[in-house]
């Protein structure tokens, strides 16, 4: 049954210069099913990620998205997920709700159910209150709320989370993952997340994949990692198969940008 | 079009709430008009060339223009990096909508600074020659605008390190006001520097701005028209093909 295959990435490959970044990675993702996609730094999530939704084109390698290829059809495959990126993209000089109009005119949602899908969203993530509030003024969880909030507007099929809970405590952590996890089960939403924290992945991830290196070393539920590894949490079983090695990344503009971001307050 | 107005809005709606922003982008042109205007008045007017405000005034428009457009475009940086841009480019939209509404709201925000920086100029005792060229005006201070919200969404699409911020300022647009005739006529100038002024597209935004509003023309209004339109069709191009190529 393809027909259930709501991702599909097969023999994926980028290139940057002579580096690998990502190298011949396939996998698949049922619909309504939660993929967890884990990694050390510098193991090629993001580039995937970013292959996944558009804005990179593969080396090599096809991808399907709902069935569409986002390097033939990018404005159909492009309406078939949402995505709440690592970094925060609202404009915090607009409102919550001014947030969510721009987005459901971006993604084309017809004017006339505009108002109802933008409370509906809101009112799911408990942000409705405070729809006239600027973005800038939300907390770091406020703002992934929102953030979720949005990319269900359109009502995508596929949810993409690039470690959505970076940098939230562990009350808002749960709150993100229990939302996520309703998206799943009710609206058979197919989600696909990168996270560094491996028990929410345990707790979470009907199936994972641990990508090292450009290579997918490992793939399963998690019981599975763990039994095959002879680990008892996921941690143990990651490191088991990524080594203990620490991976550096070097500071690219972006992150350089991203400091300035923070000591000017823009983000 | 409801995307392109959308993101016309932003923009606008922006400028409106960031009340430093229009305070700080105000305060050079004026600086420049007071300082260097009533500075230099005097001496301009013993040698012969008139009253100096009725000639700094279009420049000092054009400057207030300029530096607005320029820097709205460059926000493309900050939204770049972190903020909002990911949002628009992985929306299911043409990338050309998402630049046209940009430039448009930027150089709509271009156009209202200069409008306002026009207003004191007036308090400050600028005549307008001829009210009748007051769209003629207008319609330079729009293309000045468009060209350099483009210029700048070009910068913005290139350059992936707010570091290299002042270096753009320093090294290009301020040359740029400098050497557009902004402060100084044209007509006596030596040959190189003459041939620096004629290779600047603001130049003839200036002319145009002055000539329409003091009839002091240089090149004419149809030249400056055409060169300044020319220079800004191939500018939106250029911007639009390098924002087309941004990956986030």
């Amino acid at each position: 049954m393809t027909q259930n295959k709501v991702i599909v990435a097969h023999n994926l490959v980028k290139t940057f210069k002579d580096f690998r970044a990502v190298d011949d990675v396939s996998f698949e993702v049922e619909g309504g099913k939660i993929f967890g996609f884990l990694g050390p730094n510098g193991a090629g999530k993001t580039t995937t990620i970013k292959m996944l939704t558009t804005t990179l084109a593969p080396t090599q390698g096809t991808i399907l998205l709902d069935g569409h290829d986002p390097q033939r059809a990018p404005l159909a495959a492009r309406r078939s997920f949402g995505i709440v990126f690592q970094d925060p993209s609202l404009d915090g000089e607009l409102t919550a709700g001014e947030n969510m109009k721009l987005h459901a005119v971006l993604y084309g949602v017809p004017r006339s159910e505009q108002a109802g899908r933008i409370e509906t969203a809101l009112k799911f993530v408990g942000l409705w209150d405070r729809k006239d509030g600027f973005a800038k003024t939300f907390s770091g969880g406020m703002k992934r709320r929102l953030e979720i909030a949005r990319a269900l507007l359109h009502t995508p099929r596929i949810l993409f989370l690039d470690e959505p809970t970076l940098g939230l405590d562990p009350q808002t952590r749960n709150h993100v993952w229990e939302y996520i996890q309703t998206l799943a089960r009710e609206r058979q939403m197919t989600v696909f997340f990168t996270t560094h924290y491996m028990d929410e992945a345990d707790r979470v991830a009907d199936e994972i994949a641990i990508i090292d290196r450009g290579k997918i070393v490992a793939r399963g539920s998690p019981e599975d990692l763990k039994k095959n590894a002879g680990a008892a949490t996921l941690e143990e079983a990651f490191i088991s198969l990524t080594g203990h090695a620490i991976r550096d990344e070097e500071a690219s503009p972006r992150d350089r940008t991203r400091t300035m971001a923070r000591m000017w307050g823009r983000t | 079009m409801s995307i392109i107005y959308i993101l016309w809005l932003r923009q606008l709606k922006r400028y409106r709430r960031s009340r430093a922003r229009i305070f700080a982008s105000l305060a050079q042109p004026l600086l420049f008009l007071f300082a260097i205007g009533f500075g230099f008045g005097p001496t301009y007017q013993k040698a012969g060339n008139g009253n100096y405000i009725q000639f700094l005034v279009p420049g000092i428009v054009a400057m207030a223009v300029l530096f607005s457009a320029v820097f709205s475009g460059i926000e493309i940086l900050w939204d770049r990096q972190f903020g909002f841009l990911k949002e628009t480019l992985v929306a299911p939209v043409p990338r050309i909508y998402i630049v046209l509404g940009r430039t448009l709201g930027a150089a709509t925000v271009a156009m209202i600074q200069g409008l306002v920086v026009f207003t004191v100029c007036l308090l400050a005792g600028f005549h307008i020659q001829n009210y009748g060229l007051l769209p003629v005006a207008a319609a330079f201070m729009f293309l000045i605008a468009m060209l350099f919200t483009a210029f700048g969404t070009t910068i913005g699409s290139l350059v992936e390190d707010m570091q290299a911020f002042p270096l753009i300022m320093n090294f290009l647009v301020m040359p740029m006001f400098f050497f557009s005739g902004a402060l100084f006529p044209v007509k006596d100038l030596g040959a190189i520097l003459n041939g620096v002024l004629r290779l600047n597209p603001l130049t003839y935004g200036v002319d145009g701005l002055r000539g329409a509003l003091t009839h002091e023309f240089v090149f004419g209004i149809g030249p400056d028209f055409v060169l300044l339109g020319l220079a800004t069709a191939i500018l939106l191009v250029v911007g639009n093909y390098f924002f087309s190529k941004i990956e986030v």
